[in-house]
């Protein structure tokens, strides 16, 4: 097969395609504002008060400010790949993991604190076990009472934040611990959500590569009934996917709210479900279910980063940036629906029929 | 253009990645007639119909139609209706839940003058559509209510009702019992009467002798000839598709001996599941061929279905080889050494997107368990062990299972079974839909599991497959079992047990 060829039959080539053209506005309008083109690309170590010399950079800045993006995608992959649905409601379950988990850190009623009141690990598995409670509940609805996902999950969706402001008390709960605050903010140079977001990755990685669960996911996404035919629990499966992809927004919402340190009930996670999905689309997953690719997703939770980090940089009031996100968006999955990939094949090969 | 013909093909090629579909092929309709399109499976019938109605983006070659001027070329199948090429399938493209005259205009519905939905009239000119072609149905009922026969005739009065010359038959008598192919033969025959064209294409041969005028053959998608029906009989046809002469099926000699002190495999005692089937007893020795007999729909796949957990048996125990065992889902069966190639290969086989290699393993990697992955390498192994030997015609081991034709998919569903070395299968139709040659092998393959040690529980429509391959046959009738015939298995006898009663 000739280079081209493998190119064009490389699955990722749209999604990375899509993150490059992002990039490239970026390096005209430096180009265009006289400053040096690569300044996107550039990377520097610089000294802070708080936290010593850190890695500083647009690029940084947007796989770190990513990283909840990033963390997301992982879990809506699975279960957009098994369920054919997605999960709408880890925006809100990371706000409801990040209460659960400054509750358990403050105190309940405390308001702001600055010592722990039980250690970080039992704060961290608390979120966690939020998550897992949490997506477990979108599983139980979607695979054993085949609940249509997105009804299933529109429960948590508006029901998560508000859980979590009851267990905060309706208070927004500071926690200024510094070993708290570490998970948001600096791991020696690197910003430690990168690192965590590398972590979840390497993980998933690894376990997709080392047990058929991603064969298993597939083929349930695929043909459900064939897949339990063929010995898989298809039901059990679907509710992994989900309890997973809780446990996910658990991490981000540790995430989020280490940013902040703090249980920002009503702000945390914000829309970041319609991120998710989006970044799964811009991978070049089918919402429909069967074959997935995880690294597409996470070039498209990047890219999604990148477009908002972009237009900062631009200029464009964050009141007017969905407006341009929205043209660029439209752009990216127009490149990649079918029938625009099927018109330029016959397009491409009437120009070169008429070429010869 | 000739008279009286309605469509002529000629030098069609089309290349799939890696698989030269069509090479050349030649293909005549005439006015009235009814022509066989006949091959093996991936012998490029399917291929070729889709060309000509415009889903197959050919290569080279020219069609063209009666009516238009120069080459036809279609680019969907909207474009093929236009001039006058309607195609129905074995699967029924209409909806369910809209009444028979709704299905019949559909898309083209009679306006009044207000551009409301003409409710009377299309009721009124669905009636007479209805009559006219002799089937007698309400058009104001919902087509779910009628039989899978009757639906794919409103099918057919759909497409004959939109003026269309050519009518194209894909499989239309797969899923229909005796008394439904004959009044869609008398359907066939009386749009013949009126001038359309149809192209028939079936794996039954029978039905081919049935109706047909004339019959054009497929072999590896090159054209082999096309025939008149006299100068063709049935030997010569089967040797046409398959390119050689036919060793002859009578050569599958299964072994003639007592089951009964062999070691018993499966012991049902009372099983059943509420709604489909009632609770049955059923032995099955080791080594032994079991088949089960009875129309559609009398619960033979049920009664597998019941005993594989597919369908999970409500009351009654199994023990396997001398074990009691509790199966509540596939899995369990399959711990327990079984398999089940489903009825349904669509819906229940094949995982459409995944690959021929991954479609094979998936049961034995299913039963391994999801920490013990195979390695790359194993896979690629088995892939190419099974690929070999059950003979699956595959562009690469890599290939997704639904760019290969049926039998191929056939193929590869029970190399996933075979993979996981089961002491008792099931198969459930693993014949149906698929060419002469492949059936002999599939036959000839379990009376070799047979041989091996294996208990096989088989399926099937086709009596006389049964009675080739099976010891033993149990007889099923409304959800019941009835009988089981254990000696002179003739197919005068299963007949009469299936039909019951004292005629």
């Amino acid at each position: 097969m000739s280079t081209w060829k493998k190119i064009k039959s490389w699955p990722l080539l749209l999604p990375v395609v899509a993150l490059i053209l992002v990039m490239a506005v970026n390096i005209i309008h430096d180009a265009a504002t006289g400053v040096n083109p690569l300044s996107f690309f550039s990377i520097s170590l610089r000294e802070t008060t708080t936290n010593g010399t850190i890695l500083y950079g647009r690029l940084i800045d947007v796989i770190n400010r990513g990283s909840e993006i990033a963390i997301l995608a992982i879990g809506m992959t699975l279960v957009v790949s098994a369920s054919a649905g997605t999960d709408i409601s880890v925006g809100s379950v990371m706000s409801l993991c990040a209460s659960a988990m400054c509750v358990t850190l403050a105190g309940y009623g405390v308001s702001s604190t600055t010592t722990l009141a039980k250690p970080l690990v039992i704060g961290l598995l608390a979120a966690i076990l939020m998550g897992i409670v949490c997506g477990a509940f979108n599983g139980t609805l979607v695979a054993h009472l085949s609940i249509q996902p997105m009804v299933a999950t529109l429960i948590l969706y508006s029901a998560a934040r508000a859980i979590g402001l009851l267990l905060c008390n309706d208070l927004i709960v500071y926690v200024r611990n510094p070993s708290f605050a570490f998970i948001g903010s600096f791991l020696g140079p690197i910003p430690t959500p990168i690192v965590i977001t590398a972590i979840c990755i390497a993980i998933v990685s690894v376990v997709l590569k080392k047990t058929a669960l991603g064969m298993y996911i597939q083929s349930v996404g695929i043909n459900a009934r064939a897949s339990r035919i063929a010995g898989l629990n298809s039901k059990l499966l679907i509710f992994l996917a989900y309890t997973l992809c809780g446990v996910f927004a658990s991490i981000a919402g540790i995430v989020a709210s280490s940013r902040i340190t703090s249980a920002d009930s009503n702000n945390i996670g914000l829309y970041l479900e319609m991120d998710a999905i989006l970044s799964v689309a811009l991978g070049g997953n089918s919402l429909g279910g069967g074959k997935f690719n995880l690294a597409g997703s996470i070039i498209g939770a990047y890219t999604i980063q990148a477009i908002t980090t972009t237009l900062y940089a631009l200029g464009v009031s964050s009141i007017q940036a969905p407006v341009y996100k929205a043209v660029i968006v439209i752009i990216i999955v127009v490149i990649e629906a079918p029938p625009f990939k099927a018109f330029l094949k016959r397009h491409s090969a009437a120009f070169a029929s008429k070429g010869v | 253009m000739e008279e009286n013909v309605v469509l002529t093909a000629r030098g069609i090629s089309m290349t799939f990645p890696g698989v030269k579909a069509l090479d050349n092929v030649d293909f005549t309709l005439r006015k009235g007639e009814i022509h066989a399109l006949m091959g093996e499976n991936g012998a490029g019938k399917s291929t070729l119909i889709k060309c000509l109605t415009g889903i197959n983006d050919f290569e080279a070659g020219e069609i063209r139609v009666e009516g238009v001027d120069g080459p036809v070329k279609n680019r969907s199948t909207k474009d093929a209706q236009n001039i006058g090429i309607s195609t129905v399938y074995q699967e029924v493209n209409l909806c369910p839940n809209l009444s028979v005259a709704e299905n019949l205009f559909i898309g083209r519905e009679p306006l009044t003058k207000l551009h409301t939905i003409d409710r009377k009239s299309y009721n009124k000119r669905s009636m007479k559509i209805m009559e006219d072609l002799g089937i007698s149905v309400d058009v104001t009922q919902n087509l779910e209510n009628y039989s899978l026969a009757i639906q794919q005739m409103v099918a057919i009065a759909r497409a004959v009702d939109m003026d269309c010359k050519v009518l194209i038959l894909d499989e239309p008598t797969s899923s229909l019992d005796d008394e439904e192919v004959e009044k869609l033969f008398s359907l066939m025959r009386k749009l013949k009467e009126k001038g359309v064209g149809i192209i028939f294409v079936t794996h039954f041969l029978e039905q081919v002798y049935a109706v047909c005028d004339r019959i054009t053959v497929l072999r590896n998608g090159a054209f082999v000839g096309e025939f008149p029906i006299a100068e063709l009989p049935r030997v010569k046809l089967v040797a046409a598709m398959m390119g050689k002469d036919l060793d002859d099926l009578a050569e599958i000699q299964k072994e003639q001996k007592d089951y009964s002190k062999e070691p018993m495999e499966i012991e049902a005692k009372g099983l059943s599941h509420a709604g489909t089937i009632k609770p049955f007893d059923l032995n099955i020795h080791k080594g032994e061929v079991v088949g089960i007999g009875g129309l559609l729909g009398s619960g033979r796949s049920e009664l597998a279905r019941c005993i594989y957990g597919a369908d999970k048996a409500q009351t009654g125990t199994l023990a396997v080889a001398g074990q009691q065992v509790k199966i509540n889902q596939p899995i369990d069966a399959m711990n327990k050494g079984m398999g089940m190639l489903p009825d349904d290969r669509k819906a229940e086989g094949i995982i459409a997107d995944l690959s021929v290699r991954e479609n094979i393993i998936l049961a034995l990697q299913a039963k391994r368990g999801m920490f013990k992955q195979l390695s790359r390498a194993q896979q690629e192994e088995i892939a190419d062990r099974y690929i070999d030997l059950v003979k699956i015609k595959t562009a690469s081991k890599d290939t997704l299972i639904k760019q290969l034709s049926g039998g191929n998919q056939q193929k590869v569903i029970l190399a996933r079974w075979l993979a996981t070395d089961p002491d008792f299968l099931i198969l459930d139709e693993p014949t149906r839909g698929i060419d002469v040659g492949t059936k002999s092998e599939i036959q000839k393959l379990i009376v070799k599991l047979a041989g091996e040690g294996k208990s096989v529980l088989f399926i099937s429509s086709e009596i006389e497959e049964m009675l080739r391959t099976c010891n033993r046959m149990v007889i099923m009738r409304d959800g019941q079992k009835v009988g089981e015939i254990d000696h002179d298995l003739s197919q005068e006898g299963v007949m009469k047990a299936i039909a019951g009663g004292e005629s």
